[in-house]
């Protein structure tokens, strides 16, 4: 695969690509770009991946431009793709902070950006509603999706020593299920 | 200076490797850490540059470039970007080179089953407490929830919504 692969220029270049389009979510520009345009995984491959990029901790996109870049080019492609797509998003975001800065205590500016976030959270408040529908919460496994909510958001647990209490019960209450 | 860039660098490192199904679910770490323990900002302001990484291209994750450059600088978003990523991409880097060998193996399938519902609920703590930090009165509710309505029920562009919320913020209404 790797002789017919993309190149390690060419891993930096798509991967900034999806990294400039991805407006709110980055992961649909990667699926496209990886599997409709460039062919570089097929649907499964895209989706044994992704399964990998989810289950290890760290932001997903970037773990999809590890992987990626490792399959074709090892440590170096995976480089390559790494700050394709994170260089021109981290560039344009410190330019609008710096703006937001300069210009942010204006009443406008400051008025416009409370409706912003008040909008920006209702995004997040929809993915977490959009993953809380899976079917694998249909169970009493959904336990445990209380207990993160409630110790993190409501009691304020560091995350830290919740998840080294939580995940290991969590999935052996999962193996427990599946006997 | 240089005290503040080592404090960045662990703690961040350290939400890196607890980043198990991406930003939003150390989103509460994230605040607990930058507003409560460090105080370096007001949950407002958090809340604002959560905002500002939202409305621009890119993965979710340079809301931590915004963090560290705000307080220290070009050098603290460079140091904070790369403690959040660097951890979990050596270990992504390591594990993809077996992953291919497991597909099929059934514990595979056990740990994801054990994962999942815990990181819906740290998703759902971090739409709860971004919430709170964002939303100053009954407007702000109503935009977060309208919004969240919208992405739930309409396939529309995700921006079309952060430039309504701001269009109503502009108006003078939140």
């Amino acid at each position: 695969m790797s002789e017919t692969g993309p190149g390690v220029v060419e891993l930096f270049m798509r991967f900034t690509q999806v990294g400039v389009s991805g407006f709110g979510g980055v992961m649909p520009w990667a699926r496209r770009m990886l599997v409709e345009e460039r062919r570089w995984l097929s649907a499964e491959e895209f989706n044994d991946a992704l399964s990998l990029c989810q289950v290890l901790p760290g932001p997903n996109i970037v773990n999809m431009a590890v992987c990626v870049g490792t399959r074709f080019r090892g440590a170096v492609g995976a480089l390559a793709a790494f700050m394709g797509l994170m260089c021109a998003p981290f560039a344009i975001v410190l330019v609008l902070g710096a703006l937001f800065t300069h210009y942010g205590e204006l009443p406008a500016i400051s008025a416009a950006f409370r409706g912003i976030s008040a909008a920006a959270a209702g995004l997040i408040v929809a993915m977490g509603l959009k993953m809380a529908a899976s079917r694998r919460l249909r169970s009493p496994m959904a336990v445990f999706a209380v207990a993160a909510f409630v110790g993190i958001a409501l009691m304020r647990v560091p995350l830290g020593v919740f998840l080294l209490i939580a995940a290991p019960a969590s999935v052996a209450a999962a193996a427990w299920r599946s006997r | 200076m240089s005290e503040v860039l080592v404090e960045l660098a662990v703690d961040f490192s350290l939400l890196s490797v607890f980043a198990v199904g991406g930003v939003i679910t150390v989103l509460p770490e994230l605040h607990r850490s930058v507003v409560d323990v460090h105080g370096w900002m007001t949950s407002a302001e958090f809340a604002r540059l959560f905002a500002l990484a939202q409305a621009s291209p890119g993965p979710n994750i340079l809301v931590v470039s915004l963090i560290g450059w705000k307080v220290a600088g070009l050098a603290g978003a460079a140091v904070a970007t790369a403690a959040v990523c660097a951890p979990s991409s050596i270990l992504t880097y390591g594990v993809s080179q077996i992953w291919q060998r497991f597909r099929d193996a059934r514990w595979r399938k056990t740990v994801e089953e054990g994962l999942v519902p815990v990181t819906v609920g740290l998703m759902l703590a971090g739409g709860y407490l971004i919430t709170r930090a964002a939303d100053q009165n009954a407007m702000g509710f109503v935009i977060t929830a309208v919004t969240a309505g919208a992405v739930l029920g309409t396939r529309i562009h995700p921006l079309w919504l952060l430039a309504a919320g701001g269009l109503i913020g502009l108006a003078g209404w939140v």
